[in-house]
This record gives structure tokens, sequence and C-alpha cells, in this order.
């Protein structure tokens, strides 16, 4: 076996490709659920957005506005999910539920006309000098715009949640409706803001798909990178910074499977491929050991229904 | 002269077969603490909530320094300068003490400045407050303190207090009430809402007595007796319990050197705690919440398990068995929390009624419900202890607390135990509801069942208590007869001086 085939810095930029995709889901998931509201119809939306994101690119030939139908169309679908759970009072668990195999469908019927086809392609950074530099250069300075924006949204998302009086007030929405309630907050009105918002992300990341990292579009593409998004917010234990970890984990773990099976190791391919998730598994069991810490940080209105009293 | 604060004119507001307020009118001067009467569902909640705006009055008019007053949401109330500390807190576990007044102000200050104010106000009146701790590590009059903090921030004229003392110590209360004085003092009105009657009589200066959503009554509280205010408010006699002939039996529950650690963080361990409880006593056990009376409940019901011979009934170890075995046994228990431990909030009364009385009354027959017999068991409850509510059908939380509790209560009366323990059997119930819980006990120990009472209101044990106990910092006093005992004597025993009081 020849593991000098596996070269460190191009396999740093493989994960960060990797990962992107997640943490954008991820950090839109962790905004929804301060809020105190479970969607687990990330991979619906991701997938949604992954086909929008490439038909509207393929169409115009300009990939952001792609970008942008991504993050409307996820968003739209967020907004069922929220009519239905927020004002129909339907249960946030099976509609979530119902709202990824929706998602999954719906894209495979808008797709077929476009398997096989090359989206317009999206330009990386290059910045005279620092991208030329080795090693730090391909590994830090010549992404694509998206990677740097995944980061500035985390750092946003926790600007607004720890420093700001709107994410205090969202913060407190997720944490008890009914005194959010008393003190005349709208619960409704706040959680279909942050359901949006977690729609926009996860479309953005779906685009990010099939635009980027793979990039074509191909029936269920996204293999369960939204139920990682999921699995990550509780690994983050709801912190923004934490989500990054998570993330460029899961990343590389994905990215470096890859790569063994391509060494040809003599391991099943289908061992290597479970590793990831395996990994997720057994991180999720050690963090939710702790029950006092883990219950510390979850929303304490996560789920629950809001009825408005009189 | 006195000017006029608030004047509450023709409030109506009506909810699907119900009306809640029927056209109420009074007024509120400045600087006056002024009572809000009435049963539980006498409709005082949903005055409150439409002076503070949480809830819009189908007709009437409120005029706040002579000019017209309707506030569509909190924040038009607060801006106005009307303030209100909720019954169950609207607070924020995981959020700390400044966040949380941040999100009851409307104008966002700077954090240092915050926090300054907030150490500055809540040290003037008597309530000094951290604004960087957790919530969810403050007691519950801590906790108060912060909405009331909150409150004061914003400069209220008017202050609404909804059962502000039903959850804090005799000292916190004292507290509470020199702070409310000094607010008055400055021309802040109160709008006070309570059960205690004593209380009213202390604090306020007027009252407004509602019944079924209407004005029935207004007194000047110093001028009434408790007795008579509480008959104004249902409308009719009060019924008291009047002194019964105590003689005791034999032994049912004998406590030996029960020991329990708490497993809350904040609880206290039991320790060494014994007693014996007889036929047809009332045992009452008074003390400071969160002295260890969880850990008692937990300990008798049979939640906690502990050594066998800790716990006895009628001369059977049963300290190692779990409750199902206890209740065939005959010790059965009606915890504090209504909802989430004495009740399934979202179960119906019929269920709830199964889920307790499923081995004592029969209610399985080769591991399927007797659905006939446990509707009747449970319709049996309903109409024995005058809970009101539309049918069996309707889930627990749909019950006010009054009702819940005779619900609670009766559920195991009519079990016929031979050893009942009840944890503060009238929190939060009206006068009526009280009195009718504490006959169902005294008349459930006259037939020759033991009960033992704990509860942190004085004036319920001694009312109902044959022999009176002190539970403090998890220790137990020499049961004594309370017959002849002084609030004196009570007081030192609760401060944690057990041994000297026993000398007394």
């Amino acid at each position: 076996m020849d593991f000098s085939a596996l070269n460190p810095v191009s396999l740093m930029v493989s994960l960060i490709i990797a990962a992107t995709p997640i943490l954008l889901a991820a950090v839109g998931e962790l905004v929804v659920e301060k809020s105190g509201v479970l969607n687990l119809g990330v991979e619906g939306m991701m997938i949604i957005g992954a086909i929008a994101g490439f038909a509207i690119s393929v169409e115009t030939g300009n990939p952001w506005i792609g970008m942008l139908a991504a993050m409307f169309a996820g968003a739209i679908l967020a907004l069922i999910f929220g009519f239905m759970t927020q004002f129909l009072m339907s249960n946030q668990v099976a509609t979530g539920l119902a709202l990824t195999l929706f998602g999954l469908g719906m894209a495979a019927l808008l797709g077929q006309s476009y398997t096989g086809m090359k989206p317009p392609s999206t330009p990386h950074l290059n910045i005279p000098v620092l991208s030329d530099l080795p090693v730090v250069g391909s590994i830090l300075f010549s992404h694509d715009p998206m990677i740097y924006m995944s980061i500035a949204l985390v750092t946003g998302v926790w600007y607004f949640l720890n420093r700001t009086r709107g994410g205090l007030v969202l913060r407190a929405v997720g944490e008890n409706h009914d005194a959010a309630h008393s003190l005349g907050y709208n619960v409704v009105l706040i959680r279909m803001g942050a359901i949006a918002f977690g729609g926009a992300c996860a479309g953005l990341g779906g685009a990010y798909l099939s635009l980027v990292r793979v990039p074509q579009w191909t029936e269920g593409m996204t293999a369960g990178a939204g139920w990682i998004a999921l699995a990550i917010v509780v690994f983050a234990s709801w912190k923004p910074w934490r989500l990054i970890l998570g993330a460029y984990l899961f990343g590389g773990v994905t990215i470096l499977q890859l790569n063994l099976q391509a060494l040809g190791i003599g391991i099943s391919a289908a061992y290597l491929s479970m590793t990831p998730y395996l990994i997720t598994i057994i991180v999720m069991v050690i963090i939710s050991a702790d029950r006092r810490r883990a219950s510390m940080n979850a929303p304490a209105s996560l789920g629950r229904i809001f009825h408005a009293s009189h | 002269m006195k000017k006029t604060l608030l004047e509450i004119k023709g409030l109506s507001k009506s909810y699907p077969g119900v009306k809640a307020n029927d056209n109420i009118s009074f007024t509120i001067q400045e600087g006056e603490i002024h009572a809000l009467l009435g049963e539980n569902g006498a409709g005082k909640s949903t005055l409150v909530k439409m002076i503070y705006g949480l809830v819009h009055p189908d007709e009437g008019d409120m005029l706040l320094h002579g000019e017209h007053y309707m506030p569509h949401k909190p924040s038009e109330a607060r801006n106005l300068g009307v303030g209100m500390v909720f019954q169950h807190f609207s607070l924020f576990e995981a959020l700390n003490v400044a966040e949380n007044i941040i999100l009851g102000m409307e104008e966002t200050i700077p954090r240092a400045e915050l926090n300054a104010k907030i150490i500055e106000v809540s040290n003037e009146y008597g309530l000094p407050l951290d604004p960087n701790r957790l919530i969810g590590d403050l007691s519950v009059g801590e906790r108060q303190r912060v909405e009331i903090v909150r409150c004061l921030l914003q400069n209220p004229q008017l202050l609404i207090m909804d059962e502000p003392t039903s959850v804090l110590t005799p000292q916190e209360v004292e507290i509470l009430f020199k702070t409310l004085r000094k607010l008055s003092s400055e021309g802040v009105a109160i709008l006070y809402i309570s059960h205690k009657l004593d209380e009213i009589k202390a604090l306020c200066d007027h009252a407004t007595v509602l019944r079924m959503g209407k004005v029935v009554d207004t007194c000047i509280p110093a001028e009434e007796t408790a007795r008579s205010m509480a008959e104004m408010m249902i409308g009719g006699e009060l019924s008291m319990p009047t002194a019964r002939e105590f003689t005791p039996g034999k032994t049912l529950l004998h406590l030996e050197s029960l020991t329990l650690e708490s497993l809350d963080p904040f609880g206290t361990s039991l320790a060494n705690v014994s007693l014996e409880l007889r036929a047809g006593e009332v045992m009452g056990v008074a003390g400071v919440a969160g002295n260890g009376q969880d850990e008692l409940l937990l300990a008798l019901s049979g939640e906690r398990p502990t050594d066998a011979g800790m716990v006895k009934l009628s001369g059977v170890e049963i300290g190692g068995m779990g409750p199902t075995t206890r209740r065939a046994l005959g010790l059965l228990a009606a915890p504090e929390e209504r909802l989430g431990h004495a009740a399934a909030p979202d179960m119906s009364l019929k269920e709830n009624a199964y889920l307790s009385a499923r081995v004592r009354q029969g209610l399985t027959k080769s591991g399927f419900t007797l659905f006939g017999k446990r509707d009747d068991f449970a319709r049996e409850i309903v109409e024995q202890f005058d809970v009101r509510t539309p049918g069996i059908d309707n889930a627990a939380r749909s019950l006010s607390g009054g009702n819940l509790q005779k619900f609670v209560i009766g559920r195991e009366v009519l079990q016929k135990p031979t050893v009942l323990v009840v944890n503060q059997p009238t929190w939060g119930v009206d006068a009526a509801a009280a009195a009718d819980i504490r006959e169902a006990l005294r008349e459930l120990a006259a037939n020759g069942a033991a009960v033992l009472v704990i509860s942190q209101d004085l004036d319920e044990l001694m009312e109902m208590s044959d022999t009176f106990a002190v539970l403090a910092e998890g220790r137990m006093s020499e049961p004594r007869p309370a017959a002849g005992m002084t609030v004196e004597q009570i007081g030192l025993m609760m401060g944690g001086n057990l041994e000297e009081s026993a000398n007394a």
C-alpha cells in the first residue's frame, strides 16, 4: 500500500469542500432549534435546494442566481413546514419527516431532464501572492467564495444569538414560549422567521453540493447530509462555533474514507462508507452521556407545540 | 387627596361557553394597594390580563390618569407604566438575570449600565440580585425578585401581582411586604391577587370581590375578618372544621431512622427521621420549603426505595417496595406538584383515576382494563368532591388548580387508604375548596386511617392537625400534640432549633 498517494494539502482542501454543505445546513437548523422548533426536514430542503440551484444555474448560466434560487426554494419548503406546525399545530417530528420524503420525491421529479448535465462553473478565489503560497495558499486562500461565506455565516449567527436583542428574544422563545408570549413577544412570527432562515441555509447547502462539490445532478445526491447536519447541531450542543468543528470532523472522516477506498485497502468499501456515520453516532453518545450538560444547552421548548392561551 | 390612577368601566369578556368577566367596574387610586379577591375561576386572571394587554375585552373601557387606556399588547401597557408579576413566573431558566430583565424592557440599555442599575434598584428595595447569575440556579424567592426588579426598572405607576406569596417562605413574604409598602408610599399603586386573606388584611387598603365574573362586593380588608371575606367570595357560609376528640389507635406507619440522600442538587437529604403515626391521627409536618419535604414524600410514596426496615406499615417492612406494592398494602400519597407528578397533564380524568386506583379499586381483570368500572370511579370522585369539569373525558391540564387538587385528593381518599400522605394539599386553592379538602382529610382520619400532611401553611396545619412536627434541614422534630402550641414555639422549631423546642 502506498500512503504517499495521500497528499495532506489536497486532503485538507477536499475536507473543507465536503464539510461546507453540512455546515450551511447545520447553522440554519441551529437557529431553528434555538427558537424551539425541531425541523427534521433538512434533508428534503437540501435536495430541493440542490435541484433548484442546479436547474436555475443551467438555465441562466449563472451559479450565483442558482444559489439564490436554492435559498428561496429551501425557504418555501420550510415555510410549508412552518405553516403546518405553527398554525395547524401538527406534530413537528412527523411533519419534518414528511418534508424530507416530499423533498426527495419532488426533487427527483424536477431533476429528470437535468441528469448528466454540467452546471456553469463557480469561480475560485485568486488573490495574487496569498493564493500562490505553498500549502497555506491552497488550504486557506484559493477556495470558492461560498466557503468563506459559510464561515462568515456561522460568525454572524453567533453574533446575532449572543450579542443582539433579536438573538436574545429568539433564544427566549426557544427556552420558554409561554413566558415569552406573556411578555408580549410574537412566538409564532419569530419561529416562522427562524424556520425560513433554516430552510434558506439548507437550500444553499444543497446547491453547494450540486454546483460545486460534485458538481452534477443525480437523484438522491444529498445521501444523508441533512441528517448529519441535524446530528451535528446536537454534537455542537447548540453552539455555533462547535458546528465548524463537527462539520469539519465529519468532512474529514468522509474524505479519509474515500481516499482509503481509492488506495484499495483490504476492507470492504461498505465498512469504510459506514465510518462517518458510525463515528457520528459514537460522538453523539459520548456527548449526551453527561445528561446535565447536554440538557443545559438544549432549548427547553424544543419540539413542543405552542398554544397561545388567553 | 389622592388622585385616581386607573378607572375600569364595564369590562366584559366571554370565552366559548363562559362569561369570564361581566361588566366589571372599579377604580384604583395612586399609591393604593388594592386587593382582587375571588375563588378559582372567578375571573381575576382574565381581568388583570386585560389591564396588562394580553387579552382584549369584548366591551367596556379603561381610563389611566383620566385618559383612554386600552393596551393592545403588554409592551404598550409597560410603556404607559403598568407592570405585572406573574403567578407562574415569566422567566427563562437558561438565561441570566440581566438577560431576563432586558427581555421585559422596551428600551435597550448597554449591558454594563443595566447591570449597575439592577444592583442599585434591587438594593434600594431590599431585594439584592446578582445580574450575572443564571435563573436556573436561583431560589423561588429570588426568581420573584427578578420579576419585581424587572417591573421597577421601568418606573411603573401600577404593579399587578398575581399570587405573589404562594411560593414564598414567611421571611420572604415579610421582605416582599416591606418592598410593596415602600412602593406604595412612593405613589405606586398595586393590584394584588391572593388567596391568603390574612395577608390581604395586613397589606391592602381596599378590596374588590369577584364571583362568577362579576363584582359582587367591595370592602376595606382591615375592617373585615378573614372569614367574612371568604364568605363574600363564595357567597355563602364557610364551613369550618370543628375541633375533634382525638383518641389515637394502634401505630399504622412507623419510620425508623429514615435516611435518604437527595438526588436534586438543590434538595435536602433526610437524616434519621423517626415517627409513629397512629390510627385516627392527622399529623402536620411544617417547615420552610426545601427542607426535605419532597424527599420525605418520595420515601413514603415508594418512588425512592430505602432500607426495608426504615419504613413500616402496620408492622410490615416496606422500605424497599415500590409505589404499586405500597398502594396495594394501603399506603397512598398525593404529591405537591399537581401537573406532572400527581396527575398526567394531557391524560383525561378517567385515565388519571385509573393510574392511581388500578390496584386498590380492582380496575383490571386478567390484564385488561375494566372501562365501566374505571369511569364509575372517576365519576364518583368528580361528584363526591365537587370537581368542576364538563366531564371525565377532559384532560387534567384543562382543570383549574383548585379543581384538579380536589380531584387528586378525592382520588386517594376514595381508595380508603390505611395511611395517606399529602404534600401541600391546598396550595393555590381558594378558601372554599381548601376547607372542603381539609374536611375530607379529617373525616378520613375520623374513620380510622392515619393522615400525614406536609405543608408550609402554618394556619392550615394548626387548623387540622392532632399532632405536629417540624422538618428542618432534613431532620424531624419530636411530634407533639398540636393543642396548646404557640406560633413562637413553631417558629423556633422551623428555624432548625429542634432540641430547644422539644425541651420547652
